[in-house]
């Protein structure tokens, strides 16, 4: 059997981000597993421009942003296998896998970075009555039609849900002579950045409804169109309300889910809230040696987040190797989210383990204006940072010096809420 | 004195800015937490650009669509008529990012350029 120190599973902004620091930090014999045709993940179908803000000051479009990771990959000669795809991995680290040039194959890892990312809820997990027809489509799959395959997969268009992606695709199918009727937001809010409402739906003047959703999907062998309807404070569908549209395509956009098969075949714990491993300060699942990052851990908003993210799973799965990462005294601090506050990531601080500083993200269960994000140690209040918006769609985060935590040695509980004014 | 409420898409952030106008001119700028905010504020209210993405066909690369942007931010006005510019256009592969595609698209002085890298087969 073939052994690599690391193994990646991934090559998307994760598993590259990942690859490049590990490799900067001393680790030679590294292998990323990519199951597409090239490295760059969801970023090869993310045509439009506002990726890189914060890492690289200036604003890429998604494949320009991989390819800055993935010219590093390259030039730290890095190994990665195109076309294959990981369909086990052992709790001793063994992963199997399979490709065309060699079938099945296994490989023993030291250490292993889950980078798989994350799927689209699919209209079999929303429970939309009506017909079975053709014209039904992730938003993510008419994005990846339409930019990297150069098909258009309607022109009269109803989409439901306004995560990002099912924005961008209103633009985008606009620009290519689609006419967008509609997007429908089930929840009071948009699921997607506010940028992506001024700039893919008022730009063009489509519609967004809030607290609607799709009722009737009409037509039996191609969607013939829609109909859609209010929803009371219980998501239920207010009889009367009810509106048709003529279309020949639905988009869902309704949501991301960590894909984690492989995690839970190997036995890693999974968090309830992000559908995601539960981590620790090394982003260390409860399975020594397995770290995970990206939108398999839980769902970015910004892929610098991501790159971020991974380069600190890189940094501490290289310190597993070389034996570096210290053992954990069992003394671990517990990250409480409450108040607004759905989950963190990480879940627990060991602070012999963690680096000087720590970045803790988060998101929030509602919109809150003019609220302040307030930090506890135990009982002691130690941030009341105000904001003036915050929102399901856009991640939080507080970051913690470890100086200041190691000031606070009988510290057992950190609290982190939201507090009105 | 005319109140403007716009949501910042300088970044990620989106910020909630408020333009305050005197007439066409603008005479103050608040809630934006940076400079790209006031630029951007100043810039909406008179003339509003937008960068716009798409992709053009590709001979003999590796895959066969490579995607384009504009090289900087054109006027709002002309984004239907840069994307229709693109519509036939078809370039040979390799094509490297920053590639020049199209040049001063729909006479808007600015260059369409790649990005992506497609390489020859």
């Amino acid at each position: 059997m073939r052994s690599y120190d690391i193994v990646i599973i991934g090559g998307g902004p994760a598993g590259l981000a990942a690859a490049a620091a590990a490799k900067k930090s001393g680790i030679d014999s590294i292998l990323i597993l990519e199951r597409d045709k090239e490295l760059g993940g969801i970023l090869n179908q993310c045509i439009h421009n506002g990726f890189g803000l914060h890492t690289f000051k200036e604003e890429l479009t998604g494949p320009e942003y991989a390819r800055r990771f993935i010219n590093e990959v390259e030039e730290l000669k890095i190994e990665y296998y195109l076309n294959t795809m990981v369909i086990d991995i052992s709790h001793e680290k063994v992963v199997t896998a399979m490709n065309r040039e060699e079938g099945l194959f296994e490989i023993q890892a030291k250490a292993v970075i889950l980078a798989m990312g994350c799927r689209e809820r699919a209209r079999g997990a929303l429970n939309i009555p009506g017909y079975r027809p053709s014209g039904i489509f992730s938003a993510g799959t008419a994005q990846r039609l339409v930019n990297m395959e150069g098909y258009m997969p309607g022109r009269k268009v109803v989409i439901l849900g306004s995560g990002d992606i099912g924005l961008i695709m209103a633009r985008r199918m606009t620009l290519e002579g689609a006419q967008v009727q509609v997007v429908a937001e089930l929840m009071p809010y948009s699921g997607g950045l506010k940028r992506n409402i001024v700039q893919c739906l008022d730009d063009f003047g489509i519609p967004l409804k809030l607290s609607h959703t799709v009722v009737d999907i009409r037509g039996k062998y191609r969607v013939e169109g829609i109909t859609i309807a209010e929803v009371d404070s219980h998501g239920k569908p207010v009889p009367g309300t009810e509106e048709d549209y003529d279309c020949d395509t639905l988009l869902l956009s309704c949501g991301l889910i960590p894909e984690n098969e492989l995690s839970r075949g190997m036995g890693v714990d999974i968090e309830p809230v992000t559908s995601g491993p539960s981590v620790n300060e090394s982003l260390e699942t409860n399975i020594d040696g397995v770290f995970a990052c990206g939108n398999v851990l839980h769902v970015h908003d910004l892929v610098d987040y991501v790159s971020e993210e991974a380069t600190t799973a890189g940094q501490n799965a290289a310190k597993y190797v070389q034996g570096s990462l210290a053992k954990s005294s069992g003394k671990v601090i517990k990250l409480a989210p409450t108040g607004g506050v759905r989950y963190t990531v990480p879940k627990t601080i060991d602070v012999d383990r963690m680096a000087d500083e720590l970045t803790v993200r988060f998101r929030v269960g509602n919109v809150y204006k003019n609220c302040f994000i307030s930090v506890y140690f135990d009982d002691e209040q130690v941030v009341h940072r105000k904001r003036p918006v915050m929102a399901p769609g856009e991640m939080e985060d507080v970051k913690f010096k470890k100086e200041k935590l190691a000031s606070y040695p009988d510290l057992k509980t950190i609290t982190i809420k939201i507090e009105e004014a | 004195m005319e109140k403007r409420e716009l949501i910042c898409i300088g970044c990620p952030l989106g910020c909630m800015v408020q333009v305050e106008m005197d007439g066409a001119e603008v005479t103050g700028v608040t809630g934006n937490t940076c400079k790209r905010g006031d630029d951007y504020a100043r810039k909406e209210v008179t003339n509003p650009t937008r960068i716009v993405t798409s992709i053009v066909n590709v001979t003999g690369g590796h895959l066969d669509m490579v995607s384009v942007k504009t090289k900087s931010d054109i006027p709002k006005g002309k984004i239907f008529d840069c994307v229709k510019a693109l519509k036939g256009v078809s370039v040979k592969a390799p094509v490297h990012i920053g590639d020049v595609i199209v040049s001063d698209v729909a006479g808007t002085g600015v260059d369409i350029i790649a990005t992506k890298e497609i390489f020859a087969k």
